[in-house]
């Protein structure tokens, strides 16, 4: 009985500080992709070419799942407010809901599992085949070379991703609510234009999705980059590549949203 | 992938996403309204402002002119001073009427400003001297009920 | 005339925590020579060549190349020391999202401000002194195993380096890509006038082409000589894995307490066998 409470306490204890270590890897390692990331910029041709994986092939299912998400908000806050009389502010709820949380958050998400997969598992395998190592022995720094045109192409699609998710929410609000249900046009895009405020709900929105766009990436480059070099690592890496960033975006999300609606309606 | 055709993509990509900002920015967020580089402020004192808060649209005949920038609590007055922005195309007589209006019966709550005859202008810092103090509901029906009970006397 | 000796290795000692990999290596290679490192897997080759490129720091003693102490350098001098080396990993490690033309081209780019046009003409001329000329427009999937390496034989030599390190060249190749690349790496030490160390265990193809061997075994030197003095050594560990066989001084079980220990066995209750 003893020994089992010792164990115990002696797992936890192992678990917290293998955590701690990992946690200092990453930090450190984030700092190193910082610092090289001067060749990213002096070429920018790497991260045009990293722009082209991350961004327009993740553009697809950002336009489709914003157009879903913005006609079933629609529908939904349609429903909902006529029961109110108030079916004309339908615009309004579809937009503060993209705008403030949803397409930061969901935008965020998705790019998490179309992006940051993509890169965790194309950084493993190139680590697991050697191709790091023999960058390195031709001395180029592979985290120069490939992991940081990879970060700061992440960190610039992710806000033009979730912009362009809102948008295409708002029209699928757009198309469900007036032009199938019949809402006053005028008033749709009225009552959204009163209520939606440009520094407090878009620029806010896109600075959440500025810290996710480098949460996801960085994430996904340091899960690729410390991916033990098998197949069962590699996909092991990709797996905690999506879980990992599906949860540090709504923790992320929960702590910026607290900073920047304190004291404000 | 041919290095032009990857350029047209990512071309393609950064301004689809720099219009989504231009749209959000112009067509939702209204920024041609409301911009902060050519406002003035104006105070007004509310005996009473109901569910008014910060950042509520100021209207002109139902016109969105300018927004609730801050609400304090005089200790002097022993009332609510609002502050507003207004945008400066938009001038108001110095003797506009400034109230507190329900957009519905159970809307949020705004300014409205009903422009005055005076041939001065307001200018940025003055106060609304005309104001008129929001609708509370249970006031209305405490004064509906009353009247209904007098009547029948 | 520049020195003689390229590489020397003096009293190398490495280990990962307490597990000793090296022990008190010492070894000389010359320019112009084709250096073979074999032992059996796991023997510490590859750490070797780990060391040789600095990729690893010794816990003592030290590898000299072309006059430098290379664990003594600083990151700096270490990339330029690099330039001068190149490496051919086990599977080619190509890079899989560059063309073939662009994998012999890497190096130029990354180092060198050649104009593309030059840059064009010294690929065509690597590629084609491993014979894939006509295959610089395809991928590294599409490549064959012997292909793959080939390319990377040729992307090794972009920059004319002085040594080039073979990490298991023969492994899976069909008898045909194995005499391709064994004679391949004959030829281009020869013409480029470079040192070339083969870590193996393909005895019979890389005595072919060798000029010294060195056979590593539990982290030391084991034995060493020319082809011809390994093929008629009578040491038994030379013979043992020159010949193949399964027992001798390299022992088929990894130590272990004895059988009957770790199976729980009383001594006295063992049927005799």
């Amino acid at each position: 009985m003893f020994n089992r409470i010792v164990s115990g306490i002696r797992s936890i204890g192992h678990r917290v500080i293998e955590s701690i270590w990992r946690l200092g890897l990453a930090s450190r390692f984030f700092m190193l992709v910082l610092l090289k990331s001067g060749t990213s910029f002096r070429r920018f041709g790497l991260v045009i070419r990293e722009l082209y994986y991350s961004g327009v092939l993740s553009l697809i299912i950002i336009v489709v799942s914003g157009l879903f998400v913005g006609m079933v908000l629609g529908l939904q806050g349609y429903e909902t407010l006529q029961k109110y009389g108030s079916e004309s502010a339908v615009g309004t709820l579809v937009a503060l809901s993209l705008v403030r949380e949803l397409g930061p958050v969901v935008a965020a998400l998705l790019f998490a599992s179309r992006a940051g997969s993509a890169i965790t598992a194309e950084i493993g395998l190139m680590k697991a085949t050697e191709q790091l190592e023999a960058m390195a022995l031709m001395a180029v720094d592979p985290i120069a070379r490939i992991v940081a045109p990879r970060f700061w192409a992440g960190v610039i699609s992710m806000p033009l991703l979730a912009a362009i998710f809102s948008v295409m929410g708002i029209y699928g609000g757009h198309l469900v609510t007036v032009i199938f249900i019949g809402v006053d046009e005028g008033s749709y895009w009225s009552q959204m234009q009163s209520a939606v405020d440009f520094r407090f709900d878009i620029l806010n929105g896109f600075i959440k999705s500025c810290f996710f766009g480098v949460a996801v990436t960085a994430i996904a480059v340091f899960e690729g980059y410390n991916a033990p070099p098998t197949a069962e690592g590699v996909s092991g890496a990709t797996t905690r590549t999506v879980v990992t960033s599906s949860l540090v975006i709504l923790g992320l999300d929960f702590v910026l949203t607290a900073f920047m609606f304190r004291g404000v309606s | 992938m041919q290095r032009t055709a990857l350029d047209f993509w990512v071309g393609l990509f950064v301004l689809i996403g720099i219009t989504a900002l231009m749209i959000l920015s112009m067509k939702v967020g209204n920024l041609s309204v409301y911009n902060t580089s050519q406002n003035y402020v104006l105070t007004g004192h509310f005996e009473n402002i109901g569910g008014l808060k910060v950042r509520a649209p100021v209207k002109s005949a139902g016109v969105v002119v300018g927004r609730v920038t801050d609400i304090q609590f005089s200790t002097q007055t022993y009332d609510a001073v609002v502050t507003m922005s207004l945008d400066s195309r938009f001038p108001f007589p110095k003797d506009t009427f400034a109230s507190i209006l329900t957009a519905g019966l159970l809307g949020e709550q705004y300014i409205g400003l009903a422009a005055g005859g005076d041939e001065v202008m307001l200018k940025d810092g003055d106060k609304l001297m005309k104001t008129n103090s929001a609708m509370v509901l249970e006031e209305l029906i405490g004064r509906f009920l009353f009247d209904k009970a007098s009547e029948s006397d | 005339m520049p020195p003689k000796t390229l590489i020397e290795i003096n009293d190398l000692n490495f280990s990962y925590g307490t597990r000793a990999i090296l022990k008190g290596i010492n070894m000389s290679m010359s320019r112009g020579q084709v250096i073979a490192i074999m032992g059996g897997s796991g023997s510490g080759k590859t750490t070797l060549l780990r060391l040789i490129s600095g990729t690893l720091r010794p816990t003592s003693g030290h590898v000299r190349f072309a006059g430098e102490v290379v664990h003594e350098l600083d990151r700096d001098a270490l990339f330029s020391l690099r330039r001068k080396m190149g490496m051919l990993f086990q599977f080619g490690a190509l890079f899989t999202d560059l063309s073939v033309f662009d994998n012999v081209a890497f190096q130029m780019r990354e180092h060198t401000s050649l104009p593309e046009s030059m840059i064009r003409d010294l690929v065509l001329m690597k590629l084609h002194a491993v014979g894939l000329r006509g295959a610089q427009h395809l991928m590294p999937a599409e490549l064959s195993g012997g292909m793959a390496r080939r390319v990377a034989l040729a992307r090794s030599i972009a920059l004319d380096p002085m040594l080039i390190m073979y990490d298991e060249p023969f492994t899976g190749l069909d008898p045909i890509s194995l005499t391709v690349i064994g004679n391949l790496i004959r030829r281009l030490t020869d013409v480029l006038g470079m040192t070339s160390i083969v870590v193996t265990h393909d005895v019979q193809e890389s005595l072919k082409i060798v000029d010294y061997v060195y056979f590593i075994a539990d982290g030391v030197i084991a034995a060493e000589g020319t082809p011809q003095q390994v093929r008629d050594s009578i040491a038994p560990f030379v013979h043992q894995f020159v010949h193949g066989e399964e027992d001798g001084p390299v022992p088929f079980h990894y130590p272990a307490p004895t059988y009957q220990q770790d199976l729980d066995l009383d001594p006295k209750e063992m049927p005799v066998v």
